[in-house]
């Protein structure tokens, strides 16, 4: 462990369950529309935690802002008990390689091949040999089930499932210790779902990882979560309640009797359709 | 069930306001884009392969546009200038008169132009996919930073290209109008380049390359900038590539006044005397 270097503390051991992703107070708006107001959250070590809720209430917002991909209005990120703001640009940089990040398209570069995709991260930040460079390739490749075969493929060749693979070969390329799964299954048929679920299990079997995923499939939540946060949409809450509205294991989440929290957890949309005129 | 509220009228005043604010803004915005932009210049250059791949982009597959462009140009001013001139019987003047337009002002407009139609809608409709499917996200996730990773190439191919495909249009358009004047309009072409190398100095065609460099860099500067700020979806991306042209065309137009008026004095500074065409 390097003094002064707040990200070298190993997420194992005696310091699982330490905060590492600390959220004070996050308020974000875009223009005049308040999507996070005074979000506080904790992401501990080791820890898988799934962030569930309906469309547009924040979720996706909340975790690029935990990567430093997108600023607060307001309030806090802290990394290791350490605030972002404090770093400089290079320690930003250098720190932000920590987390992987998966997004929601996977977001593959379109004029690269899968194999410069996933050694995008290592040619930008190594001197790594093209020799090493292609085995570590043709490594990650096959730890989310493609063969090396398809490293000379482009992204626009890639169906949906493959090219959410390939963006978690990216992802893994860079040995994160924090990976944020942004929809990691959204837009993809049963078996593949079930695909994705278990690398991210094997993910974390294979080296000890922090995850956080935002998802709206519960079949992930039950599958692979730790801890389930629930946010809820601004528009719809209360006068004084928190926009986090559930916080607890999966089983907890599933056994909840509050409708905010049954109801998104079941899909049962209740009073909604009234609301909606829809009957 | 409730019916659709009806936008509030804003007054004259309050819309104005608006505008004003929102060019105050966008100018602000911009200047900090083009202050990262040296930042990351003054910090060093991209790889080489990324800078190599962007100039072929930007260079060499503008050169059949720009030349046939240029050709044209210089054709159509001698087809447009032989009557006035035969009326006045100088013709034998029209070598000074289209050199002198094309290697000052049309040279560098037009490959500048072209160049903000070609290369700088399609930086601004590319860097604006990226924008909207995450690309530029991911390259920071990954540890790129987007302004040296996509801007830095950009903004150096644009800035140092664009001299060149302005010689190439001063060059053609020469080439096409002296070829029109005395081949199909029967001017003496001994006249015709006498008259030209008497009016036309190496500071002409040199104020026209400085010119073209500063087109170069508000191109690369304003397509990515727009890029950059890509509203969503497919039509956020066409927005985008519309307005980089758009805007690139007019401050070309507004560059190309001022510093027109600047290079001029500084001639007249530099040399003083009369000067008289006829």
């Amino acid at each position: 462990m390097q003094p002064g270097d707040p990200f070298s503390d190993p997420f194992t051991g005696e310091e699982s369950g330490r905060s590492i992703i600390e959220l004070r107070g996050i308020s974000r708006s875009f223009g005049s529309q308040e999507v996070l107001r005074n979000v506080s959250l904790d992401i501990r070590a080791g820890e898988t935690v799934c962030l569930i809720g309906e469309s547009g209430c924040g979720k996706s917002v909340t975790m690029k802002i935990m990567a430093s991909l997108m600023q607060p209005t307001a309030g806090n990120v802290l990394w290791n008990d350490v605030p972002i703001k404090d770093r400089t640009d290079e320690e930003l940089v250098r720190d932000r390689l920590r987390f992987g990040y998966l997004f929601q398209g996977a977001a593959l570069f379109d004029s690269l091949s899968v194999f410069e995709n996933i050694a995008f991260g290592l040619r930008q930040n190594t001197t790594m040999s093209d020799k090493f460079l292609a085995e570590l390739v043709t490594e990650r490749l096959k730890d989310v089930g493609m063969s090396p075969a398809s490293a000379h493929k482009m992204p626009s060749e890639l169906s949906g499932g493959m090219r959410k693979r390939v963006g978690l070969a990216r992802t893994l390329a860079l040995m994160p210790d924090i990976i944020l799964y942004d929809e990691p299954t959204t837009g993809l048929d049963p078996i593949m779902i079930d695909v994705i679920n278990t690398l991210i299990l094997k993910t974390r079997k294979r080296r000890p990882v922090t995850s956080v995923i935002v998802t709206h499939e519960m079949s992930t939540v039950r599958k692979v979560a730790d801890r389930v946060i629930m946010f809820y949409p601004l528009s719809r809450l209360e006068p004084g309640q928190p926009q986090i509205v559930f916080e607890g294991t999966p089983e907890e989440a599933f056994a909840s009797e509050d409708p905010q929290v049954s109801q998104f957890v079941y899909g049962e949309a209740g009073e909604r359709m009234q609301e909606l005129s829809l009957l | 069930m409730s019916s659709v509220p009806t936008p509030r009228k804003q007054s004259v005043v309050n819309a104005f306001g608006q505008l004003v604010i929102e060019f105050v803004q966008a100018t602000g915005d911009l200047a900090l884009f083009a202050t990262s932009i040296l930042r990351w210049l003054c910090r060093g250059l991209p790889r080489r392969s990324v800078v190599v791949e962007c100039m072929y982009e930007v260079g060499v597959r503008s050169i059949p546009v720009v030349l046939i462009t240029g050709m044209f140009i210089g054709m159509v001013l001698a087809v447009q200038g032989y009557q006035q001139f035969h009326l006045m019987r100088m013709e034998t003047r029209m070598g000074a008169v289209i050199n002198m337009a094309l290697v000052a002002e049309l040279g560098p407009v037009l490959a500048a132009t072209m160049l903000a139609g070609r290369v700088g809608s399609a930086m601004a409709a590319q860097l604006g996919t990226m924008r909207v499917t995450e690309q530029i996200d991911a390259l920071r996730a990954l540890g790129a930073n987007p302004i040296q990773y996509l801007v830095v190439p950009r903004f150096l191919s644009c800035f140092l290209l664009i001299p060149l495909l302005t010689v190439m249009a001063d060059a053609i358009g020469v080439a096409g109008g002296w070829v029109f004047s005395t081949q199909v309009l029967g001017v003496d072409a001994t006249y015709y380049w006498h008259y030209s190398t008497e009016y036309v100095a190496a500071w002409d065609v040199g104020a026209g390359i400085l010119k073209s460099m500063f087109f170069g860099a508000a191109i690369a500067l304003i397509a990515c900038h727009r890029g950059f700020k890509c509203g969503a979806g497919a039509e956020g991306v066409g927005q985008a590539a519309t307005s980089s042209f758009v805007l690139s065309f007019v401050v070309i137009l507004v560059l190309d006044f001022f510093l027109g008026m600047f290079l001029n004095d500084i001639y007249w500074t530099l040399w003083p005397g009369p000067s008289s065409f006829v």
